[in-house]
């Protein structure tokens, strides 16, 4: 395989059949309802083609003709044994990737035994305190074929640690470990705020995983960056495909820095985008996406490997669109917004359930959720073209105002940073500059739905009928929250102190020389038992703590 | 008489979009309004309250905590001899207003509240 093959002179039509031709594909049948067959991609015989850059058709030549997109569903309430349940569920109803999903205090580096994590624990996430923990939680799963990906960023560091170690005394070896550490720390600050460490030494942390993975795990993807939370948070799709691609160069300024050629990591980079209502903005979003990082990485960064041009990204239907009014329409809601994730070419999808403006999706109605990507990918055809609205008048037009609008943004973050995309999001996140802007797109949506400029059915426009919902929700306990601290008091209890402080003072001394990487002694204390919150508190003590200082 | 709201983040919640769209709207809806930024205890909260001398407390929870922290924050005021109404909004399943009212909660917003709705609220609370 070339190295070169993404910038060389022969046409795109040349690469893109030598490229397919090398594909393996499903077998089923590429043709319509009535028999008409298929090709895989359409296009002028000098048009850009999928798996060819700038690969604004898409990252792959057969795209999902050889593997559908991932139907990953994003999970975890309670302990980690319920947890573990509720994936099993995920894999039985056909899913094929997990995602989990941490609570408060996990996300924030907490025990759940702290004062601070009273009435939070196992809410909206499982509690994680320690590698027992993280055993119970993928028990019976077979991680060797199965990938995960864990949404955790502050901590990111110590729940990788936990989670490598936890596999290795299952007797899988971290090289064999496929999945993705979101570890995505500056969006944190700028959206989603569970942030805690100053952002600076927050990006050591992220060096550390990187360069970490980059050596030891090469199925491992270190850093998901991530738009879907700037969105959530109130961002146009502009911002949010800026901000996120913004995020995602300075990742790369910061392991060129240290010392990491481009293309030994930038294949290890993927992407987590929002897929919300406004239908053709999405798609050319996705397509902008891949153009802008394809170019950019190549001119700016210098990237030649395919796979450091070629974006591959997540998508999760938008949280922000469903509504607790007639929580059924949901439903719709979601297809809608999966369907513009899987026109756009998304690598995976999680679709949301209907119930969740209310509270985390009970069973049947995360079953619901699945089954809508199930309909998507095996009834509806639409996964046998590439790129299918490719050529459209309108949506390469929409595609070509996105990037244009996005660099207008890209240009702003250069010159906070005096030229360093890295410098330029720091400094953007500490002096508001992100927040700020977020807010204001936030506010001015809202604006719109109060005035009706923008109808949402159920709540502003078309509401009989809203009194009517009888939908059980999932109820989560305190009851919950105390069986978790018996169980963390059991692995206090159980375990060998001298050699947990011992791990815990080598990752002192290791966090306080920036030289050094905080992840051989982070494995080796999650192989002690230490917890999170000792780990977390470990680090703290060298980088202090991050105070927003927040404004309306 | 301007009403004055301290519009807070109580627990480990960092979801700060709600907070800061209801401040906004009670800013343009003449309020004074002050918001105590991310990760307050129920005891920050109350100590703000008072400091402000504020006419309206106003919680926003979206991480499931709210039976556990709401109460606590209202527990804390009254402690402090505050009388500031506590109105709290986010994301709060119908089955537990019941709770948080018993608990001293005056208003409870859920997510299908309306601008219209959490300006009212808190004009209303702070008139009665």
């Amino acid at each position: 395989m070339s190295d070169q093959r993404g910038t060389s002179e022969s046409s795109a039509g040349d690469r893109w059949r030598d490229e397919f031709a090398g594909s393996v594909l499903r077998r089923v049948p590429f043709e319509t309802m009535s028999g008409i067959p298929l090709e895989p991609v359409y296009g002028p015989a000098d048009g850009e083609r999928p798996g060819v850059y700038p690969y604004t058709r898409g990252p792959y030549a057969s795209m999902y003709r050889s593997k559908l997109w991932t139907m990953r569903m994003f999970a975890g309430f309670g302990t980690a044994t319920d947890s573990n349940r509720r994936f099993r569920d995920i894999i039985d109803a056909g899913g094929d990737g997990l995602s989990t999903a941490f609570d408060m205090p996990t996300l924030l580096g907490l025990d759940s035994d702290h004062p601070l994590a009273r009435g939070e624990v196992g809410r909206c996430g499982v509690a994680i305190d320690s590698i027992n923990d993280m055993h119970d939680l993928y028990e019976g799963i077979d991680l060797g074929s199965i990938t995960t990906s864990m949404t955790i960023n502050a901590p990111a560091a110590p729940i990788f640690a936990m989670f490598i170690a936890q596999a290795e005394e299952k007797g899988i070896p971290r090289a064999r470990l496929g999945g993705t550490l979101q570890n995505d720390i500056l969006k944190e600050y700028q959206a989603q705020k569970e942030f805690v460490f100053p952002p600076r030494h927050a990006m050591r942390l992220v060096r550390d995983t990187i360069s970490f993975a980059t050596s030891e795990m090469p199925r491992w993807h270190s850093v998901s960056i991530s738009g879907y939370h700037i969105r959530e948070a109130g961002s146009t799709a502009v911002e949010e495909l800026a901000f996120t691609l913004a995020n995602g160069f300075a990742y790369v300024e910061l392991a060129r820095r240290a010392g990491l050629p481009v293309d030994a990591f930038a294949g290890r980079l993927s992407f987590f985008f929002n897929s919300h209502i406004d239908f053709f903005e999405e798609i050319a979003k996705f397509r902008a996406a891949r153009r802008l990082w394809a170019t950019i990485m190549r001119d700016r960064y210098g990237a030649t490997q395919e796979r450091s041009l070629q974006m591959r990204f997540h998508t999760q239907t938008a949280g922000v669109s469903l509504t607790a009014q007639q929580p059924e329409v949901n439903i719709v809601r979601t297809a809608i917004e999966a369907l513009a994730g899987v026109l756009g070419g998304t690598q995976s999808l999680h679709t949301n359930s209907m119930d969740e403006a209310l509270a985390l999706p009970t069973e049947k109605s995360a079953r619901i959720a699945i089954r809508t990507q199930q309909v998507i990918a095996h009834e509806t055809n639409v996964a046998h073209v590439a790129d299918p609205l490719g050529g459209s008048y309108f949506v390469e037009s929409l595609t070509d105002e996105m990037e244009v609008r996005a660099r207008e943004i890209f240009d702003e973050i250069d010159r906070l940073g005096d030229g360093s995309m890295l410098e330029g999001c720091i400094r953007g996140i500490e002096e508001n500059w992100f927040q700020s802007r977020i807010a204001d797109s936030a506010y001015e949506l809202e604006k719109k739905f109060n005035k009706g400029d923008r109808v949402v059915v159920g709540v502003n426009r078309y509401t009989e009928g809203n009194q009517d919902s009888d939908l059980e929700t999932l109820r989560i306990t305190s009851e919950d929250e105390r069986r978790q601290r018996e169980r963390l008091g059991e692995v206090r209890r159980q375990r060998d102190t001298a050699v947990v402080s011992e791990a815990l003072d080598s990752l002192r001394s290791d966090a306080t020389n920036p030289e050094v990487n905080v992840m051989p002694a982070l494995l080796r204390a999650a192989h002690a038992r230490a917890t999170l919150g000792e780990m977390m508190h470990t680090l703290t003590d060298v980088f202090g703590r991050h105070v927003e200082v927040s404004s309306i | 008489m301007t009403i004055r709201v301290l519009v807070a983040k109580v627990g480990l919640d960092g979801h700060d979009r709600g907070v800061k769209v209801v401040a906004r709207l009670l800013r343009d809806a003449g309020c004074e309004v002050i918001y105590t930024g991310l990760f307050q205890t129920p005891e920050s909260v109350a100590a703000a309250a008072l400091d402000e001398d504020v006419d309206v407390v106003g919680l926003s929870m979206h991480s499931g905590a709210h039976l556990t922290l709401a109460p606590l924050v209202v527990e804390e005021l009254r402690r402090r001899e505050c009388s500031a109404p506590v109105v709290v909004g986010g994301i709060i399943p119908a089955g537990d207003v019941d709770d948080l009212k018993q608990a001293g909660v005056a208003v409870v917003l859920g997510p299908g509240a309306s601008a219209d709705e959490v300006v009212a609220a808190v004009t209303g609370c702070a008139a009665s």
